[in-house]
């Protein structure tokens, strides 16, 4: 099922140089489960960086 | 008692009068001056752009805000400077022309104890021809740089949608109007939200989205690439920008100067100095920025807006100005305190100060034009920015400190930046990137010039939270209501 998520690129266009995501990638992006665990370590990470950035 | 003026009513202008309010109390005088009668959450404008949000969602007046909080709130633009005063007064004073309907076009000097700078930028259509005039959106393309540009863009953006289903294919064009423009992240926004939005209509197959922009390599987004850590390799901006483009069957132009607009076509020089024309049915080019034009006068009346402000208008501050070439360029080259060098009691902070020179490597065409982003520092920055100048005020004002106490700098600070594609809790994935700190050190930090613990990026559904997240808190601390001094900028 690899096409459904290539089928659009053409061969030696720019776009045919760079990674292109398939059915996993693209499941976990949207799964709700997984992406509450992405909510909270994306939240921590954007606390630890304005921590660091006060001065 | 002490005055503190603020000019500009932005991001950083409000957080800096807020503040300063908060900390200096009714003892002391703070007074905003803005041409603005109303705050906007820019990052939201991408969502008025395309039609999922509407202006009033995004913006807010100001004045019941300022009357509620005690700070003195002059609709009006700053005309000039006068840092040592005038020949039978030695207090510094600017002059302001009022822009509100009761008072418009009225003058007013008004004297100051300390100034900051928070102007942001002009919007500088008129530097490529067609784009515009002066500061005024021209007809050929739109914009989304304010809530009034995003919902004329949603208009447009309607109208194509109507023509496609009726058959008629559209070429859309995203990206910037000009070789030294800056604000790429939010022209990246906005090419996914369209897509999305066209997608969602059913109308995707009708259309041709192609990126243009004034990067050397897709990714740079003025910063000069960035390299986020992701499944275990230091992966390159460059990969993962290129990734999301053919992902979604975008085609992208890159190097490029565009130096006319006319009707329906964008004509542009590329980095090899070839030239070239793209169609287009919708574009939404990013404007350069340069300083307001605020004028600055000695106390004989001599003019010495060039001491006080760089050629590109914007403010000196604290950054060395003469690093030269690229290879001697350094992180400490970035300003701390964001002080005026000549004048102690002046500050710029967000868009008003001066950069000592481009984040991305400068790069000329073999025809002599430079092509180079210039750094972005807008948002989360610039917010700190207003902070940390203010408590530097505060603690002069109400400790007698003769130096800045604060800092914020662009080389030890870091950025969020979350790029939506769509606004649907359960459908369309955002990016999320962290970057530390925004201005690469590559002594600090050899190879990537970025702490990898703290550069990251992923794609997914949570961002698409955050961004909800952000606009609604940062409203919320932008009205002051309760609770806002514990939402950090």
């Amino acid at each position: 099922m690899a096409e459904k998520h290539l089928g659009h690129i053409e061969p030696y266009s720019a776009q045919f140089g760079t990674m292109i995501p398939m059915g996993g990638q693209k499941f976990f992006r949207t799964c709700v489960l997984w992406q509450l665990v992405r909510f909270v370590a994306i939240n921590i990470r954007m606390t630890i960086l304005i921590l660091k950035s006060h001065h | 008692m002490a005055r503190l003026i603020i000019m500009g009513g932005g991001v950083s202008g409000h957080t800096a009068a807020t503040f300063a309010k908060k900390y200096l109390g009714k003892k002391h005088e703070v007074i905003v001056v803005t041409p603005n009668s109303k705050w906007n959450w820019i990052p939201s404008n991408i969502w008025v752009g395309v039609g999922e949000m509407t202006s009033d969602e995004v913006t807010f007046p100001l004045a019941p805000v300022y009357k509620k909080a005690g700070i003195d709130y002059r609709q009006a633009k700053a005309v000039s400077i006068h840092p040592e005063g005038k020949s039978d007064s030695d207090d510094a004073y600017i002059t302001i022309e009022y822009t509100s309907e009761d008072k418009a076009g009225e003058s007013e000097e008004l004297t100051y104890d300390y100034l900051i700078n928070a102007t942001g930028p002009k919007l500088n259509f008129g530097a490529t021809p067609g784009l515009g005039e002066g500061t005024n959106l021209g007809n050929h393309t739109v914009s989304v740089c304010t809530a009034d540009h995003a919902t004329h863009a949603n208009l447009e953006l309607k109208s194509c949608i109507e023509k496609m289903k009726n058959g008629e294919r559209q070429t859309f064009l995203i990206g910037t109007g000009h070789g030294m423009c800056t604000c790429q992240g939010a022209a990246f926004e906005y090419i996914f939200n369209i897509e999305k939005t066209l997608t969602d209509a059913g109308v995707r197959d009708m259309a041709d989205i192609k990126w243009i922009s004034n990067e050397s390599f897709l990714g740079d987004f003025g910063m000069g690439g960035i390299h986020f850590s992701m499944g275990g390799y230091a992966t390159s901006s460059k990969i993962f920008s290129e990734s999301l483009y053919a992902e979604r069957g975008l085609d992208w132009i890159i190097g490029a100067h565009v130096n006319k607009v006319e009707a329906g076509i964008a004509h542009y020089e590329l980095l090899d100095g070839s030239m070239g024309s793209q169609e287009f049915d919708f574009a939404m080019l990013i404007p350069p920025f340069a300083g307001v034009g605020l004028k600055a006068y000695a106390k004989d009346g001599s003019d010495i807006t060039d001491t006080i402000f760089a050629p590109n208008g914007f403010m000196k501050v604290d950054a060395n100005y003469g690093a030269g070439a690229y290879e001697n360029w350094s992180a400490s080259d970035w300003p701390s305190t964001l002080q005026n060098p000549t004048y102690s009691n002046m500050f710029a902070v967000g868009i008003a100060f001066a950069p000592p020179h481009p984040i991305s490597k400068p790069m000329t065409t073999p025809n002599g034009t430079m092509i180079v982003p210039t750094p972005p520092r807008t948002g989360m920055p610039s917010a700190m920015m207003g902070k940390a100048v203010t408590l530097s005020i505060c603690d002069m004002i109400l400790n007698g400190t003769t130096e800045p106490t604060h800092t914020a700098n662009m080389s030890q600070m870091g950025a969020a930046c979350v790029a939506s594609a769509g606004k649907g809790l359960f459908t369309g994935t955002a990016a999320a990137m962290t970057v530390y700190p925004i201005v690469p050190d590559f002594e600090k930090y050899p190879g990537v010039g970025r702490d990898m613990n703290g550069t990251t990026g992923e794609l997914g559904l949570a961002a698409h939270w955050v961004k909800h997240i952000l606009h609604h808190i940062f409203i919320w601390k932008a009205k002051l209501k309760p609770g806002w001094t514990l939402i950090p900028e």
